[in-house]
């Protein structure tokens, strides 16, 4: 499958990246690049690094070591080109994070209006056309705690995309839900998907990586393991700790 | 029993109204006091919580000295040791201020400070029981520092800490009554007066006791109220209705 | 700047200490009585027994209501009296300030500790009280041996921050003209006009000593959160 990202130039580089606690090493010199459209899985057993790795990207997470570029802008600490980066990206967190005190509507708005100075109108405008995307715009007026964790996270989604990223993050968008919600949020994002967005998603649903994914990456104690299409990881890991992960996983 | 309250006392007034100028005095010094408490108390806690060392250490060196002298060794400080501590002048100019309000100023200064670390530490607490991913999801956004307090942590953070702060509240309306060891004749201080003019000690007494009673009936009625309008849609707790009965009969236990 | 001389402040040192030692003693009196009558209290409200629940409740509510130092007026003033009534003579017996003090701060702080433990009480876990009973241990040897024990160990940073603050309010016998260590500097610096030295010594030993307690009863806290996990 020939898509846009094979011939675009990388959206997001990362190269020799190293994250420490203390003496341990979440991430180890790690190196990664992703093509603008891409859609990128990242899974591996838990203490892998995958979600630090994602959370290193928009600077939630300082990396010690190695570069980190997007869209060009260099990840150095300027705060300037921090705040750069966290407008063009934009993150789903596994708990969902909505502002329990705004409702819906304004919990979508907020960071247009005074991140971005965006006039009130059209941010909630912006608001609507997204909460309509993921398909609950009539909940616009309720708060987070009336709402179920699916259509949390759901709005969680449009929040994200209300600041117009041209890169999303899901750090394990549906761990936290109860299984009979987790379709509804997995179909959202592949619907994202099928729009050109470019997605790094930390998830263990690999029915969503086979059907949307360009390429998955395998973690395991910090590096990069493995990183194949879906069709050859699923049918054919390479390494034993994929092979083992993936049994797990699989049953 | 409570007639003697409407005898006239020496100064030509009845001694009840000398109880409304006590209650007069103890409610502005609290009122006021209040608020700047409040003010500098979320200033301080705020920066109690930020990332930056120095802000941190200032915002705690702050609470740990109000905290960690007694309430009434301040007050003496504020009003027998500052006038000395300034330019001879303004000391001066200080001490002339005559009573009642040179003993006001002091006591609302004294009050306020030594309120609002009790504040901050309260607004410290609520913003550190917030889930980290708030600050987050707030980052994640490309919200400022400044931005992710006021418009996320903050508003959360003062509505988990109606109930502390409406023990602060109790406490400041109680706390002026230390103002009468610098000559504030507030309502404590009447309440002696009285007793030593009429030598009707329980009743005088038993008068201010009264009143303080029914203060603390207020404060307690309007957290119930203010916890109410601010309740987040959602996340109702079942709360049964409360009342002067079931406070004596079924005493939820708030902290000092 | 009027002339700030601290040579005075140590031969007045004897002095304050005096008047120091005096706060400490207050201060353990009254963490003995309080404590004592805290636990009763809380017992008391915690058992539901009838009528002592709802006098200890309302006890409670009216000494967490209003100022410490109107307490101190009126135990002052009913001390003597009720004392005379239990005596039998009928007439104020005066027991001397000193011990009026002790009970005072005694039955003030009891309120204040009679909640902590009372909040103690109900976070024990159910499983202690019901394996106590199936012991066939009677009642008050569950709370003497099993219940209390722990409650006491779980709740004491709490208690000692509490008494920290008894400590700080101790100086309030400054009202009644006793002789605590404000006391004693506000007496000394009376006669020598050296208020300023004086207090500002006396606030920097407040300092000192609560500052030095909540350190220790921070580090009591990390310790006992761990044993617990």
């Amino acid at each position: 499958m020939i898509t846009t990202a094979d011939v675009s130039p990388p959206i997001i580089e990362m190269s020799g990246v190293t994250k420490r606690y203390g003496s341990f090493s979440a991430l180890n010199s790690v190196s990664l690049s992703v093509s603008k459209g891409e859609r990128i899985v990242i899974c591996g057993p838990s203490g892998s690094g995958k979600s630090t790795l994602i959370r290193c990207i928009n600077r939630i997470e300082q990396h010690d070591d190695g570069r980190i570029s997007v869209d060009g802008v260099e990840l150095d600490g300027k705060l300037k080109n921090i705040d750069a980066i966290r407008r063009e990206v934009g993150m789903v967190f596994q708990s969902f994070n909505l502002f329990p005190h705004l409702s819906i509507v304004e919990n979508c708005m907020l960071a247009p209006v005074e991140a971005r100075g965006i006039p009130k109108r059209e941010a909630r405008d912006r608001a609507m056309h997204f909460l309509a995307k993921v398909k609950i715009p009539e909940q616009a007026d309720k708060y987070p705690g009336q709402l179920s964790g699916g259509q949390q996270q759901r709005v969680a989604i449009a929040r994200a995309l209300c600041m117009l990223p041209k890169i999303m993050l899901f750090d394990e968008p549906t761990s936290a839900l109860d299984p009979e919600m987790v379709k509804e949020v997995l179909d959202t994002m592949v619907e994202l998907a099928g729009d050109g967005m470019t997605m790094l998603c930390v998830t263990h649903e690999m029915g969503f990586a086979r059907e949307v994914a360009d390429r998955v990456v395998f973690m395991d104690r910090g590096a990069i393991v493995e990183e194949e299409e879906p069709e050859s990881f699923f049918s054919a890991p390479r390494s034993d700790r994929a092979k083992d992960f993936l049994q797990q996983i699989l049953h | 029993m409570f007639d003697v309250l409407f005898r006239q006392a020496p100064d030509g007034q009845l001694y009840i109204d000398w109880i409304w100028s006590g209650l007069g005095w103890t409610l502005l010094l609290a009122f006021f006091g209040w608020w700047i408490a409040f003010v500098l108390g979320v200033v301080v806690g705020v920066a109690r919580t930020m990332s930056n060392p120095v802000i941190a250490s200032l915002g705690r060196a702050y609470v740990e000295i109000f905290r960690n002298v007694p309430l009434l060794v301040q007050m003496f400080l504020w009003y027998f040791v500052m006038p000395e501590l300034l330019p001879t002048q303004i000391g001066n100019a200080i001490k002339q201020i005559p009573p009642p309000w040179g003993s006001f100023w002091p006591a609302l200064i004294c009050l306020s400070l030594y309120t609002s670390a009790r504040v901050a530490e309260q607004v410290r607490a609520g913003i550190e029981a917030l889930p980290s991913g708030q600050r987050e999801a707030a980052a994640a956004l490309g919200l400022s520092t400044g931005r992710t307090y006021r418009l996320v942590l903050i508003p959360q953070a003062l509505r988990l800490i109606v109930p502390s702060l409406t023990s602060e509240v109790m406490g400041i309306y109680k706390n002026t009554s230390v103002a009468l060891t610098i000559g504030l004749l507030e309502l404590t201080a009447q309440a002696r007066a009285i007793s030593e003019a009429t030598f009707q000690t329980f009743v005088a007494f038993a008068a201010a006791t009264i009143i303080y009673l029914l203060l603390a009936l207020c404060a307690y009625q309007l957290m119930i109220f203010i916890d109410e309008r601010v309740r987040i849609p959602g996340t109702e707790v079942k709360r049964a209705k409360q009342s002067l009965h079931r406070l004596l009969f079924r005493k939820s236990g708030a902290s000092t | 700047m009027n002339s700030i001389d601290f040579s005075i402040v140590v031969p007045a040192l004897p002095y304050l200490w005096e008047g120091l030692k005096f706060s400490l003693i207050l201060t353990l009196a009254a963490f003995a009585i309080g404590m004592v009558l805290g636990t009763a209290l809380a017992l008391v409200q915690h058992l539901e027994v009838p009528i002592l629940a709802q006098f200890a409740r309302g006890y409670i509510a009216i000494m967490r209501s209003i100022p410490l130092i109107l307490v101190l007026f009126w135990f002052f003033f009913l001390v003597p009296i009720v004392i005379g009534y239990l005596n039998g003579t009928g007439r104020p017996v005066p027991i001397g300030a000193t011990y009026t003090a002790f009970i005072t701060f005694g039955l003030f702080e009891a309120a204040y500790y009679s909640e902590i433990i009372r909040v103690g009480l109900r976070s024990l876990p159910k499983g202690q009280y019901e394996a106590a009973e199936a012991l066939s241990l009677p009642t008050w040897k569950i709370y003497w041996l099993v219940i209390l024990p722990q409650v006491i160990r779980a709740v004491s940073p709490i208690i000692l921050s509490q008494t920290i603050i008894l400590f700080q309010d101790t100086s309030l016998v400054y009202v009644l003209s006793m002789t605590d260590l404000l006391g004693a500097a506000s007496k000394l610096g009376q006669l020598n006009g050296r208020l300023v030295e004086l207090y500002l010594t006396v606030a920097v030993v407040y300092f000192v000593i609560c500052f030095a307690a909540s350190q220790l009863v921070a580090v009591l806290k990390a310790r006992t959160a761990i044993k617990t996990r």
